[in-house]
């Protein structure tokens, strides 16, 4: 560890992208890294997707200002370790990620996430909804919103797989899902806008905002008095994001102690405080070093075990997605 | 009229500038192409460069690089191809009745007297409206025209009528073409009028000096005159609703196949992942569209060229 940090320290320099500072905390984690082992931090495109950002490793290959590394969606992971993108890197506390959230060879590991979440505003909306059966009910005509188009946001697609879990459906059969959605937009509930979030809580276009966890906890209850926020009992679907090290880092040693920081105690709490389940969660309350506060600031986690859909579910799930919303809940 | 063109796009070439002696022609022709060199580099790096690149990746297998018909295949089928059968609707109604309704308004404003100050502030408005876009505008109509939106409320307060429950939507297809007259109409009025100013009004005399009326004068002399215009100022108008993508998105949450939307979840998007060639071919065929629509805009510029110089 130490002749990592002397490495790193040498280095002086990490190349991150797309890491908004106001999400999951990483504003604070970024400085507090930066002043811990003074390594400079330039943060690229932070209000970028996943998509540009395996696209950035892919076309900077060679450059000094190429990622070193990178935070991506499931999918995104794979792709890039099917494409031989990254180094395979297993941090000191492996063993405490769970098995179905990493790559066994070390390509990727899950670093932080949520669950599915329904959000909702107390002043317009009286009759508290629990589940996705709830939203059903006539009282929340032109109340319902999603973040963004389920074929291009990751929390929308999350939210018509959680829709499908609901209705009968599986991670290999996502189809309920968008009938669920289709349903809801006939009956007049769901406000099919791409631009759900804060705003449109405030200005009561979407009083209900289903999205992440995290993110309801973060971006919109500042800005909402009151605002509430539950994970619907008819369907708990987390999804967590990933970490991989860029096979061509112009700053290898940097990334391998990001990757540390991020995976030691302090990190994973930190992440924590950004409203966020960090993957070693479990860890942290068994050893009685979770930071006890941010943990009860999150909505209770459902006691079942998490299960993830394997990629090619998800493929296949993205491509139905992709081919049915517009047909069915559009028009 | 160059105090009220100077600030639009005039669709009609410029007149031709007097022409040099032939000792100087040779030299000022060179000058000529010199000066068109910044341009050329810049239509070479930021046009046909990516388009080339475009194009290749369009042909190639999105994971192994092979040579492959398959993403146009897909683009050509399923989803991708009601996304191109909307968007080539929707532009096109798009550009028919912001079409009309501009080209009554630029008369309106034509015919008003010179130095009118609405007249000023119709075409100075129009150059501010038809350069809105975007998220910005989605978020404008959803503050102003969505279920909790204030002019909902006003029309509300008023009248007693909640109009989302009398089929007003602005999350459908015909609320992205009701946002999209927002920005289309005000260009309509900005390119169409320099047309109507081509409009001599001595032919409109000689007109009637022969007995013809109204009707007739719009029949034989200006109708065909400015007809070329017109439908070259269509195409503008259906180019720029089929490229439109931000306003569109927001409005619908990809609830309406657009093929630009498409494009956008497949290269930008953090759900698809690894199909960034399909992305490409979709963005091949929205070009074959563009160019085919340009050729036709073109031969359309030439006739009406002949009149209005």
């Amino acid at each position: 560890m130490s002749a990592l940090v002397a490495a790193a320290e040498k280095e002086g320099q990490l190349n991150v992208i797309t890491l908004p500072s106001n999400w999951a905390n990483y504003g604070t984690i970024m400085s507090d890294f930066s002043k811990l082992y003074h390594i400079h931090i330039t943060d690229a495109n932070p209000e970028g997707s996943s998509g540009q950002e395996i696209t950035a490793v892919e076309q900077l290959k060679g450059q000094s200002r190429a990622p070193d590394v990178v935070d991506v969606g499931p999918s995104f992971a794979v792709e890039g370790a099917n494409d031989h993108l990254w180094a395979p890197y297993k941090v000191a506390t492996w063993s405490n990620i769970p098995a179905n959230a990493k790559d066994p060879n070390g390509d990727w590991y899950a670093d932080y996430g949520g669950y599915v979440a329904i959000g909702y505003d107390p002043a317009k909306v009286k009759l508290a909804p629990t589940s996705f059966a709830s939203l059903t009910n006539p009282a929340y005509k032109n109340m319902i919103g999603l973040n963004n188009s389920p074929t291009t946001a990751g929390a929308a697609f999350a939210a018509v797989y959680a829709a499908a879990l609901a209705n009968g459906g599986s991670f290999s059969n996502i189809e309920p899902g968008i009938k669920y959605f289709a349903h809801l937009k006939q009956i007049g509930n769901f406000v099919p806008t791409a631009i759900g979030g804060p705003t449109t809580v405030q200005n009561g276009t979407t009083p209900i905002l289903i999205w992440w966890d995290y993110l309801l906890e973060s971006e919109v209850k500042p800005v909402v008095p009151g605002f509430k926020i539950v994970i619907p009992s008819d369907a708990t679907y987390a999804s967590y994001y990933d970490q991989a090290i860029s096979a061509t880092a112009p700053d290898p040693a940097a990334a391998r102690l990001w990757e540390e920081y991020l995976y030691s105690t302090t990190g994973q709490n930190l992440w924590l405080a950004g409203y966020t389940r960090p993957i070693e969660l479990a860890t942290l309350v068994a050893n009685g070093t979770v930071n006890k506060a941010a943990e009860a600031a999150l909505p209770p986690a459902p006691s079942s075990t998490l299960t993830f859909p394997s990629s090619a579910q998800a493929a296949a799930a993205e491509t139905v997605v992709t081919q049915n919303w517009p047909t069915q809940v559009g028009g | 009229m160059a105090e009220s063109t100077a600030q639009v796009v005039a669709p009609e070439a410029p007149p031709s500038g007097a022409r040099p002696r032939p000792a100087a022609r040779s030299l000022h022709r060179w000058l000529r192409w010199l000066g068109v060199v910044p341009f050329g580099v810049y239509v070479g790096l930021g046009l046909i460069a990516p388009f080339v690149a475009i194009a290749i990746a369009s042909f190639r297998n999105s994971s192994t690089g092979t040579f492959t018909l398959n993403n146009f295949r897909t683009a050509l089928s399923g989803t991708y191809l009601l996304g191109l059968k909307t968007s080539i609707v929707l532009s096109i109604a798009g550009a028919i009745v912001p079409g009309i309704w501009g080209l009554l308004l630029a008369y309106a404003i034509f015919t008003a007297k010179r130095g009118n100050m609405l007249r000023k502030v119709v075409i100075t408005a129009s150059g501010v409206f038809a350069n809105f876009g975007g998220v910005p505008l989605a978020f404008l109509f959803i503050a102003t025209l969505s279920t909790t939106g204030i002019v909902t409320g006003w029309i509300k307060d008023i009248t007693g009528v909640n109009i989302w429950d009398h089929s007003f939507s602005l999350y459908t297809g015909y609320g992205v073409f009701f946002v999209y007259m927002y920005f289309q109409i005000p260009l309509m009025v900005l390119v169409i009028l320099p047309a109507l100013e081509g409009l001599r009004p001595a032919w409109r005399e000689a007109a009637h000096n022969m007995g013809a009326g109204t009707w007739q004068y719009w029949r034989h002399v200006g109708g065909p005159v400015l007809l070329p215009s017109f439908l070259g100022c269509l195409l503008l108008l259906f180019g720029s609703a089929f490229s439109a993508y931000a306003t569109a998105e927001a409005l619908t949450g990809g609830t309406i196949a657009l093929t630009p939307i498409q494009i956008g979840a497949l290269l930008n998007g953090n759900v698809v992942a690894g199909q960034e060639n399909l992305g490409y071919a979709l963005g091949v065929i929205m070009v074959v569209i563009i160019a085919i629509i340009m050729v036709i805009y073109v031969i359309l510029q030439r006739r009406s060229a002949r009149w209005l110089r």
